[in-house]
């Protein structure tokens, strides 16, 4: 088996991850990135990472997917070459963070995808011109969305706020504390001014036959629409450090001042360890990078742009919280689990996601739960648990390494 | 400009498109056929839901999302 050591090994190529990794490598620590995407970037990004990060950035191997942890220190991996096995004396985390979905009738229909997924398509060419979409969901992330499918061509129908317009006002009004989110804002409302953008509004249920073809809401209106894009919010991906013995502490990774995770030389950055945007996971990313190489003078420099960004999510957090109503709209036989087919109705015997899984199937497909589970979760209040495969890995991979 | 094949149909594609984006430019709708036999169609765009798993260039079961086309790529949906 191929294998690679590394001083400090950085998992996730996106801006925390990115920023860790040069700030190990300015202290002339021997790193590298691992990313499963095609491009280095992140979710923010999306391979476009700004030219003055991207000088002296250690190795990077892209299309590579850790698919299992060995030991605290040594991750399996799988390349297009074959499988390798990652090691690190330090490794630092930066999984970055999935999208929330949430079940609702209809959601399998497809065009019905995430807010953030549509831009990632489209991005990657998915032909969006003309075609009229709505955009529905909680936070300032749905602006964000739709200006830039607009400005792909998209004919954005409307913008469905679940937070009530009392909540939405008081952060806007609270946006002057933060002058450049401000000017952030007013920008997109500037690039949507004549889109209707509707608060106190959701999407009760997708229609169409073989595929979207209008969505109802909460008031009983439709409108239609040839996609509709879905954004409730962002969940850590906290697989991988679960499964290295990271503590967890509300769905995130517990990590000290330091970035430090419970396991010693391990380190968390970025929105693994909480939902805090792309400020935050920049500060994380050089504190973690420098802490790992031993520099705490360094990292510490960070601290107050952290506290800074931290606090200005923690209001977008409380603004933006999930209404009670959402976890009503399933019907019995609205899928839940869309890889194994699980309707909300094989869910109702069931106690805990553990339960669910065994009896019913849900969260046992190809995407291992990072769908449903956080859907459960919010749905009936489960915690997911911590698995030996992270993904789904080719045999060879697995048969020539022993995984616990 | 590049070529790809969607279910043996030629499908030109901009360089730097995913095969998630030829399938969408060649007008098919299902990648796949659920559990169950519904169609479905990428969900997160980003390589977390399985649901644009189709057969690349003779490989079943990859992401359509997160492979990016090369000239001659044969794809295959459902």
């Amino acid at each position: 088996m191929r294998r690679e050591a590394f001083a400090v090994l950085v998992i996730g190529g996106g801006p925390a991850g990115i920023a860790a990794a040069r700030a190990a490598t300015r202290t002339g620590a021997r790193a590298a990135i691992v990313d499963d995407n095609p491009t280095i970037g992140g979710q923010a990004w999306r391979g476009a990472v700004p030219d003055a990060l991207l000088s002296d950035l250690p190795g990077v191997r892209v299309a590579m997917r850790v698919v299992a942890a060995l030991g605290s220190h040594d991750l399996l991996a799988e390349a297009e070459y074959g499988p390798v096995v990652l090691s690190g004396d330090r490794i630092i985390l930066a999984t970055g963070a999935r999208e929330r979905f949430l079940p609702f009738p209809g959601w399998t229909l497809p065009g019905v995808t995430g807010a953030g997924g549509l831009q990632a398509l489209v991005k990657g060419g998915w032909p969006i011109s003309g075609r009229r979409v709505v955009v529905a969901g909680t936070g300032p992330l749905l602006l964000a969305a739709a200006a830039s499918l607009r400005r792909y061509g998209a004919r954005i129908g409307l913008i469905a706020e679940q937070a009530p317009s009392d909540r939405v006002r008081a952060f806007a009004a609270g946006l002057v504390r933060h002058p450049a989110k401000l000017r952030q804002a007013a920008e997109l409302r500037w690039a949507l001014r004549d889109i209707p953008y509707r608060t106190g509004c959701w999407v009760r249920r997708a229609l169409g036959t073989t595929e979207v073809e209008a969505v109802e809401l909460n008031d009983g209106r439709r409108v239609s629409c040839d996609h509709l894009a879905c954004g409730f919010g962002l969940v850590p991906n906290v697989e991988l450090p679960a499964a290295l013995g990271c503590g967890l502490e509300n769905g995130a990774v517990r990590v000290d001042p330091w970035q430090a995770t419970s396991v010693e030389g391990i380190y968390a950055a970025g929105e693994v360890t909480g939902i805090a945007g792309l400020e935050s996971a920049l500060a994380e990313g050089w504190i973690a990078g420098y802490a790992a190489a031993g520099r705490h003078n360094e990292a510490r420099a960070l601290f107050r742009a952290r506290a800074q960004a931290r606090r200005f999510a923690a209001g977008l957090d409380a603004a933006f919280s999930l209404r009670p109503e959402l976890k009503s709209l399933c019907a019995p036989d609205t899928v839940v689990c869309r890889c194994e087919d699980v309707p909300w109705r094989d869910l109702q015997p069931h106690t805990t996601w553990r339960a669910a899984k065994l009896h019913a199937r849900c969260g046992m497909g190809p995407c291992q739960g990072r769908v449903c589970g956080a859907a459960a979760q919010f749905l009936f209040g489960w915690g997911p648990g911590p698995e030996a495969v992270q993904t789904p890995a080719r045999i060879r991979t697995l048969v020539q390494e022993e995984v616990p | 400009m590049i070529e790809v094949r969607v279910n043996g149909r030629p499908c030109p594609v901009p360089e730097g498109s995913t095969v998630a984006a030829a399938i969408a430019r060649a007008d098919v709708v299902a990648f796949r056929r659920s559990v169950h036999g519904r169609p479905r169609a990428p969900l997160c765009g980003m390589g977390v839901c399985f649901e644009c798993r189709v057969t690349i260039d003779g490989r079943p079961q990859s992401l359509a999302c997160q492979t990016p086309c090369r000239d001659g790529m044969e794809v295959a949906t459902e």
